[in-house]
């Protein structure tokens, strides 16, 4: 399918119509394998940042005067997604500099917002293009742009399409008329799992200090680091640290709805409580070792947990910071605690208690 | 799903509100509905504070502390003193 869409490509479109605007440059509603492959790149790994188009007016098809405007970000993925979306419609897309970055977050930052926004359609001279005015922005890039604003400035309505590219076609269709569902943000399973990659990727950093650390503590004897000791001690522990960083990065937030409480910290902690139990289950350890781990892998799911309240799309600043109040100081004294018993016990295991 | 109940720093104040519906139309999780000619709130436990409907009334019948519900960002935000961030700048790495 991917190569098809690829040969689909190999005869580009372009410069068709730069007659008719000679400010917009075309685009094709079809991605290239390239682009597959980067968007794939894109969801797990830094290259989301980089990966941007230059501002300004586009074409898809082939528009006239009567046209539709579509507002985009200059994130390439919501471009992408924007363009193929378009396929088969004649219509001009207007590329705010969002640094690169997709329509909500910039929306969030102001830089999808009303100054850029008037910039854009002054810069574009769009009033020449199109004879209408008429311009159809992401419902999404709306904490950004004040509609009323761009109104009185530029004399351009701006009309909020649906939330999801892929009902822009329905909402043309009917009209410039959005259902409630598709002004409504969904949260499904694979929307949830296609951003679990960067909830794992810091925590997989934070592990591997974590894993050296331990293999560290475990190995050190008065008479220096034992390899043996410390690999042969610090696996169980190494394990379970691992158990919580999926705990609380992919299982917690894929079973999202279905692990009791609102609230993401108690979610990942109570998580993070099964899957150390279940752990515990499958190897040795110490009843010491064993108070150590309820008390800290819990915890640590619950914290990596509470991080994914970053990728939501339905938590509130007020609701994270009333989480933050109450848990932040329950992770510090958790820490705090954990490497307490963690020196006794070495102290123990050295025969200095 | 829905989030933590009574946060929300959402205010609607229907004095002001002429009727013109940007609220219904802008805010991601049906928190305003019409009732008659006038807004109304349907279920404010649903607002996650994107500040979408307060920006764009243009008759100032709607405030909201806006910001970003991201543990991440608001940790930043304390530890640097300056607002919650993800620090997504202009040249820092991903976001959200
Ligand atoms: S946007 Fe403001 S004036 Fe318009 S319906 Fe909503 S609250 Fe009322
Ligand atoms: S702040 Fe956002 S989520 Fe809350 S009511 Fe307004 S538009 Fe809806």
């Amino acid at each position: 399918m991917l190569k098809s869409e690829a040969k689909k490509m190999s005869s580009p479109c372009c410069a068709k119509n730069a007659a008719t605007a000679p400010l917009a440059a075309a685009v094709s509603s079809d991605w290239t394998l390239r682009e597959y492959l980067d968007h794939f790149r894109c969801r797990i790994s830094g290259l989301r940042m980089r990966y941007a188009v230059k501002p300004g007016l586009y074409t898809a098809g082939n528009p006239d005067k009567n046209s539709d405007v579509f507002v985009s970000a200059n994130y390439k993925m919501s471009f992408d997604i924007l363009r193929r979306s378009l396929k088969g419609m004649n219509v001009w897309i207007l590329v705010l500099d969002t640094k690169g970055i997709n329509v909500w977050c910039a929306a969030g930052k102001g830089t999808f917002g009303t100054d850029e926004l008037i910039k854009r359609i002054g810069a574009s001279q769009l009033e020449n293009v199109v004879s209408h005015k008429r311009i159809i922005a992401p419902q999404l890039g709306a904490p950004g742009i004040a509609a009323h604003i761009v109104q009185q400035k530029t004399g351009f309505r701006v009309y909020y399409g649906p939330v999801d590219a892929r009902d822009i076609r329905r909402y043309v269709e009917a009209g410039y008329q959005t259902t409630e569902e598709m002004r409504r943000v969904k949260f499904t399973v694979w929307d949830r799992l296609v951003l679990t990659p960067m909830e794992m990727i810091p925590a997989i950093k934070i592990y591997a200090i974590y894993a050296a650390l331990i293999f560290f503590i475990m190995g050190l004897k008065p008479s220096g680091i034992i390899f043996k000791d410390g690999l042969a001690n610090g696996l169980p522990f190494i394990f379970l640290g691992f158990l919580a960083v999926l705990t609380g990065a992919l299982v917690t937030p894929l079973l999202l709805p279905f692990v009791p409480f609102r609230s993401f910290a108690v979610k990942g902690w109570i998580a993070g409580l099964v899957f150390t139990f279940l752990g515990i289950q499958n190897i040795s350890i110490a009843a010491p070792a064993a108070v150590f781990s309820f008390l800290f892998f819990p915890l640590a799911s619950s914290y990596i947990a509470l991080q994914f309240t970053g990728s939501t799309v339905f938590t509130g600043m007020s609701g994270v910071k009333k989480e933050l109040r109450f848990a932040l100081p329950i992770y510090m004294s958790g820490a705090f605690i954990s490497f307490v018993l963690l020196v006794f016990f070495k102290l123990k295991e050295w025969g200095i208690l | 799903m829905k989030y933590l109940t009574n946060v929300t720093s959402l205010g609607f104040f229907p004095d002001a509100c002429t009727g013109c519906e940007r609220c219904v139309e802008v805010c991601p999780h049906a928190v305003f509905v019409m009732s008659g000619k006038k807004a109304a709130l349907s279920d404010k436990d649903r607002c996650m504070e994107c500040g979408a409907c307060a920006r764009n009334c243009a008759f100032g019948a709607i405030a909201v502390n806006a910001g970003v519900g991201c543990a991440a960002a608001i940790i930043n935000g304390m530890v640097t003193g300056g607002k919650p961030s993800c620090g997504c700048g202009d040249t820092a790495g991903e976001c959200c």
